[in-house]
């Protein structure tokens, strides 16, 4: 099967030149259609970076200096600009992580969801209307009708990521990048979240980058796992797989670290400092051997 | 003296709801509902709720932040619910809390120096400039941060050593009992299981009597003796960690337990997205 989204050794520089730091060191990531695949690292490690540059919503002071990003077979840093833009929102689309600023205060939820409609699809208003109407009704808000013309402050924190959910689905994408999209939630809100999610992801056939530092939200809904640290993939393959038998020491230790309900105290170890000193070192080195030139 | 370190009977707190005029009598908001809790002398009690179930108003309560509406509160034997602020005034040296953003709880103008050992001053219990700097970097080491941390400003930390130097401005005055509020669930996984081993042996070493707010059950676990689970201002179960995690017996604990995602894959967690267990959460628009 032919990834639907091959990133390849891709590099992310911040801030000024000659001051700049390095965000991605040759990260690389394969979503295959249809799939889950979870990207996870704590905070630094890049993660939210890899998925904005995907959807070319990097800072204004962020560049990638190295690698491709292909989508659908097609180059997307190689792109004109206006043709990536017709790609967003239309083929790749976004779950934003934070459910409270992510949408416009001031414009009924409906309208914003018809804007997205009608500008990739061309709908005509009322079209627009009645299939926001139905999107609701599909990420299970009980009577869309109503909350089509309430604002966004007018509805709970559970229901706001519905309706960004029912937005990301709108255009029927092929591929959706989901970045921390349940972090903010109730655990029991959360699990409602993810359960829609993967009902429309079946339904809608679209395949997920699911950008999270939960390696529980991890096992939950993704096939296939990334690890991320310091720009770089230290593993990836099959969520049973990576869980069950972790390769490399940081994968391990995380798992570690991670407190678990159903483990007494005792079984929590946490992440030695040098094993994270050692991991920043060699990154270091790395981006020693770029600026001299040398291949790494 | 009472094994019982802080104990609460039918503690409740309401606010007055804005009306829709101006001079009607307000309506009042029930946060906190008839809670009856003791918190056995040198062990912790984890509160866990969702978000609006009341838990840190219930922590603000414990240590007079705010003023219950009804009900008792009594520490060390003595009632203080209705003390008011000069009475209190000795107690605080005995009651901290510590908060969760330690972003936003330490002064960023001032060194960490100075931020350990202000409540030292304003109890008369420093001996100068440089017993101050000895006691801060006395803190300091008790938090496994580096001593040189004194003249260190907050926005030099990382998150976890914030955190600990949040932790250690609430030792500082030897206090019997403190309110840790969703301390670690701004950390990554790699410095909070640090964070939580840490409080664990501060604990054993200080003899400390603690509460520990979270939403998170699986944090509790690591660190709680007893557990009491809040929904909409009322515990609705309380007893050892063993215990309710083992055989949780009200409704409510279960679906918590239940919605935790732990790192094993699971066929099927997904799969009951049945209409029933969307139904609670579609609700009315808030």
């Amino acid at each position: 099967m032919t990834a639907i989204l091959a990133v390849r050794d891709l590099h992310v520089a911040i801030g000024r030149r000659g001051h700049a730091a390095n965000v991605l060191r040759g990260a690389s990531v394969d979503v295959e259609p249809g799939e889950v695949r979870g990207l996870v690292g704590e905070s630094g490690a890049g993660k939210s970076m890899l998925g904005r540059a995907i959807l070319g919503l990097l800072p204004a002071n962020a560049v990638i200096t190295a690698g491709t990003i292909a989508f659908e077979g097609r180059d997307l840093l190689a792109m004109p600009e206006p043709e990536r833009r017709k790609l967003l929102g239309r083929r790749i689309a976004l779950i934003p992580q934070d459910p409270m600023t992510s949408l416009n205060p001031v414009r009924r939820v409906g309208a914003q969801i018809a804007a997205v409609l009608s500008h990739h699809l061309g709908l005509s208003k009322r079209q627009a209307r009645a299939r926001a109407g139905e999107l609701l009704a599909e990420v299970a808000i009980r009577e869309p009708g109503r909350v089509l013309d309430l604002y966004p402050h007018e509805i709970s924190g559970g229901m706001r990521q519905r309706v960004l959910i029912a937005m990301a689905f709108a255009c029927n994408p092929s591929l959706i990048i989901a970045d921390e999209p349940t972090t903010a939630l109730d655990v029991t809100v959360q699990r409602q979240v993810l359960q829609l999610v993967e009902r429309l992801r079946q339904s809608h056939g679209a395949a997920i980058l699911f950008v999270t530092h939960d390696l529980g939200v991890v096992a939950k809904i993704c096939r296939t796992m990334t690890v991320l640290h310091a720009g770089r993939v230290l593993e990836d393959g099959m969520t049973a797989d990576v869980l069950a038998r972790p390769r490399h020491p940081y994968t391990r230790a995380l798992l570690a670290a991670t407190p678990r309900a159903d483990r007494p105290a005792e079984a929590l170890r946490p992440v030695p400092p040098a094993l994270i000193e050692s991991l920043w070192s060699e990154a270091h080195r790395l981006d020693r051997l770029a600026d001299a030139g040398l291949p790494s | 003296m009472s094994d019982i370190l802080l104990r609460t009977a039918g503690l409740s707190f309401a606010y007055p709801e804005r009306g829709s005029s101006p001079f009607a009598r307000p309506a009042m908001r029930q946060v906190v509902k008839d809670v009856d809790l003791a918190v056995p002398r040198g062990s912790v009690l984890g509160l866990v709720g969702e978000s609006g179930s009341g838990k840190t108003t219930l922590g603000r309560l414990m240590v007079r932040l705010l003023q219950p509406t009804s009900g008792s509160i009594q520490f060390d034997g003595a009632e203080i619910g209705r003390l008011g602020e000069v009475e209190m005034r000795p107690l605080r040296a005995r009651i901290q809390m510590i908060f969760q953003d330690p972003q936003s709880s330490l002064n960023p103008r001032l060194r960490l120096g100075v931020t350990l050992t202000r409540q030292l001053k304003v109890f008369g219990r420093l001996k100068g400039r440089q017993d101050a700097r000895d006691r801060a970097a006395d803190l300091l080491e008790l938090v496994g941060l580096p001593t040189g941390f004194v003249d260190r400003y907050p926005h030099e930390l990382s998150g976890g050593q914030r955190q600990r130097a949040g932790i250690a401005r609430a030792l500082a005055l030897q206090p019997d009992f403190i309110v840790a509020d969703e301390i670690v669930s701004g950390l990554d996984v790699s410095t909070q299981a640090h964070v939580l081993l840490l409080l664990k042996e501060l604990r054993a070493r200080l003899g400390l009597t603690m509460v520990f707010i979270s939403h998170d059950l699986s944090v509790v676990r690591v660190l709680c003796d007893d557990v009491a689970i809040l929904k909409a201002g009322e515990v609705v179960e309380s007893g050892p960690v063993e215990r309710i995690f083992s055989s949780p017996q009200h409704e409510y604990t279960r679906s918590l337990l239940a919605a935790i995602p732990l790192p094993d894959v699971e066929p099927g967690w997904l799969d009951d997205a049945g209409p029933a267990s969307i139904q609670h959460l579609q609700g009315s628009a808030a």
